[in-house]
């Protein structure tokens, strides 16, 4: 345990009763090992792959040229004025850090339960870590999406200033629900095979291959909106290509998202007390 | 900094073993509980709860550990030793009670926790050293020490998946050992290693110990904790039993270690094991002095008679009869075997037989001792054979000055010595004395 004062810190420890807090500034004070996660899970992932880095590119490369095969030219869905391969790598990005996030801390206590079992420090630390830690490959693989941006002439907007904001909001919506399914996989190991299956679908629930614009107006646009990727989705859509913004989208995507992680965060500290019994 | 470092009022832990909560449920066993709970409910509204069996790990434990004081904790397997130390490392969560600890605690239950087989020694370190709680500061500060310690200067930067399995666990306790916690909780880490680093180890824990730190050591080690700790904990079944001077504890322990042992003069209700063509029958222990009478009770060096009666069931043929000592840990110290001696015993059905053993000289530190019995043909059969038949008790000789038992070993040797000073100032040797 850490502590910055110089007195001498008292610890109490005693069962929790009710709704517990979430103790957001012991996880500021935790913030080294945080950091040092985040190296792990980045350091090991590429170790002893020949390919290492470079499989952050090929993945959403490979994705998007069958993307564009099957969808682009075969079934010709309307791509909003911009060539299908950037329309589809627009997407692709934000949702391979999504789901790459999500499996990722989804899975990351049971992943990780040596330490849960030897060693105290906010638990959130753990799915929080294996967020983030795609953020390298998202880095890399934006690269690419320069390149195909210059290779059909599509210059940057000034909305680009807006893609920080873009992949924070990315990489909570991920934790959140990421913060559900890895304190329910610690008591039902069936959340690890559900994983694989929830993404599949959640990726056709989102504007990744089509565009939002073609889910008709009305109510079903509002159900629509309540994945809150496709705010993000179209979001990076209009920064990166400058299509239309998605102004109403992200309205009710982050409302979505602030529910999502509030009850997450809840959920998590309340179950946390038996992790270490559980797991 | 007050006085108290630890205060641990009433603390309590209870699982739920079996139905109907398992640790590993899956989503369609929580169904189909509520379901048939629900409908148990309709049918008998007190059943339910009966069915899940609880278990106390831990019950109503109180103490309080003073700043600088060492503590041992210990118990048998299961006893609810680790249940406290990872109730006070925040790991899980108290049922009923609390605990209160002042200062900054480190607590150590595995060496190398979050160790990655694909990272380097020195990468290890600084991630081992973050899990521990601490800062990256303080090991880069401590990072040189850390690495001479566990003697891998010439591997820092390879993975440790190519290091040996005793490197991998030096290189584990030289980051644990570097944190510099108020409190520090110990499980059993010592128990890894070879006997030279465990001595090193146990050194380190003997350095922060004098440093005034609060140490809270658990350990199957009783030679370690009689000589680090200052007071003992012993536990049993989840609740404190004995607290007190950390040697009388561990003696205490000791003793009930012991499987049961019936009246050894009467060996009919023992467990015997074998063919039982042939039967120990009685046993009876007397510690003879130097000068060849009985006495009551055994000194290091001095003879044990053994007497033994053996009836035969049935007919054996060319058979030997051995006495085996043990210590508490089941360590087979001494084996005496009338085959040793080229003596073998042939019985008839019905006959009774009595043997005689004399032990000379034996040189078993105080403490407490097993004697098993076997009767056999070499490792051909088994006939009769008894783990635990009796004690051997050894005192402390009446005219050693300090009692051996602050000394841990096994083997008292006599010696004898001669203490002369070699050199000395010109001064001293005029003074004459020392």
């Amino acid at each position: 345990m850490e502590y910055s004062s110089s007195l001498t810190p008292e610890l109490i420890i005693e069962p929790s009763k009710g709704w517990v807090s979430l103790k957001l500034r012991e996880l500021w004070q935790y913030r080294e090992l945080l950091f040092f996660l985040i190296w792990r899970d980045v350091k090991v992932r590429y170790k002893q792959a020949i390919l290492g880095i470079a499989w952050a590119i090929i993945q959403p490369l490979l994705t998007m040229v069958i993307f564009s095969v099957i969808f682009g030219q075969l079934a010709k869905l309307p791509s909003e004025g911009t060539p299908y391969p950037v329309f589809c790598y627009a997407a692709l990005l934000p949702w391979q850090l999504f789901s790459g996030a999500l499996t990722r801390s989804g899975t990351s206590l049971v992943g990780n339960a040596n330490l849960l079992t030897k060693v105290y420090f906010p638990r959130l630390i753990i799915p929080i870590s294996a967020s983030i830690s795609g953020l390298v490959d998202f880095s890399v693989s934006f690269v690419v999406l320069l390149g195909l941006m210059f290779y059909y002439g599509i210059l940057p907007t000034w909305a680009i200033l807006w893609l920080p904001l873009m992949v924070i909001f990315t990489l909570v919506t991920a934790l959140s629900v990421g913060l559900w399914l890895s304190a329910l996989n610690v008591q039902y190991r069936d959340v690890q095979h559900i994983i694989p299956f929830l993404i599949q679908a959640w990726m056709f629930a989102s504007p990744i291959v089509y565009s939002a614009e073609l889910i008709p107006s009305g109510p079903w646009r509002f159900v629509y909106g309540l994945n809150p990727l496709t705010g993000v989705i179209q979001g990076f859509r209009w920064i990166l290509l400058g299509t239309c913004p998605p102004h109403e989208w992200m309205i009710v995507s982050a409302g979505v998202m602030v529910i999502l992680l509030v009850t997450g965060l809840y959920y998590f500290r309340r179950m946390e007390k038996s992790f270490a019994d559980v797991v | 900094m007050g006085e108290i470092a630890i205060q641990v009022e009433r603390l309590g832990k209870k699982y739920r073993i079996g139905t109907p909560q398992v640790p590993y449920r899956t989503l369609r066993d929580a169904v189909m509980g509520v379901l048939t709970r629900s409908l148990r409910r309709f049918q008998n509204s007190t059943s339910s709860k009966a069915n899940a069996e609880i278990l106390w790990a831990l019950r109503n434990v109180s103490f309080e550990i003073k700043h600088g004081q060492v503590l041992g904790i210990i118990g048998r397997n299961g006893a609810g030793k680790t249940t406290l130390l990872k109730i006070l490392s925040h790991i899980t969560e108290p049922t009923e009670g609390r605990a209160i600890l002042h200062g900054r605690v480190g607590s150590l239950l595995e060496v190398g926790t979050g160790f990655h087989p694909e990272l380097t020694g020195r990468e290890n370190i600084y991630l081992n050293g973050a899990i521990l709680g601490m800062k990256r500061s303080e090991i880069v500060c401590k990072f040189d020490e850390i690495v001479a310690f566990a003697e891998v200067e010439k591997f820092v930067d390879t993975p440790v998946k190519h290091y040996s399995s005793g490197m991998y666990v030096r290189l584990a306790f030289a980051v644990a050992a570097h944190l510099d916690p108020d409190i520090l909780l110990v499980d059993e880490v010592l128990a890894v290693g070879d006997a030279s680093f465990q001595k090193k180890c146990l050194g380190k824990m003997g350095n922060v110990a004098r440093e005034g730190r609060t140490i809270f050591f658990v350990s199957h080690n009783m030679g370690a904790i009689a000589s680090l700790c200052n007071r003992c904990l012993l536990i049993d079944r989840g609740v404190v039993i004995e607290d007190g001077k950390a040697s009388a504890v561990v003696s205490q322990y000791q003793s009930t270690l012991y499987p049961r042992i019936e009246d050894p003069s009467d060996l009919s209700k023992a467990e015997h094991y074998g063919t039982g063509k042939a039967r120990f029958i009685s046993l009876k222990l007397t510690p003879m002095a130097i000068d060849g009478t009985s006495q009551t009770c055994l000194h290091p060096g001095e003879d044990l008679k053994v007497e033994l009666k053996i009836r035969a069931e049935a007919e054996i043929v060319q058979t030997n009869v051995a006495l085996t000592i043990y210590d508490a840990y089941g360590h087979r110290l001494i084996d005496a075997n009338t085959a040793l001696q080229g003596a073998f015993m042939s019985l008839k059905p019905g006959q009774e037989t009595s043997v005689e053993f004399l032990l000379q000289n034996v040189l078993l530190k105080p403490g407490t001792y097993l004697l098993g019995l076997w009767l056999g043909r070499g490792s051909f059969e088994d006939i009769d054979g008894i783990t635990y038949a009796g004690f051997v008790a050894v005192e402390p000789n009446p005219q050693d000055i300090m009692h051996s038992e602050t000394f841990p070993g096994v083997y008292q040797c006599k010696f004898t010595h001669v203490m002369e000073v070699l050199s000395m100032s010109k001064v001293a040797l005029v003074d004459g004395n020392i």
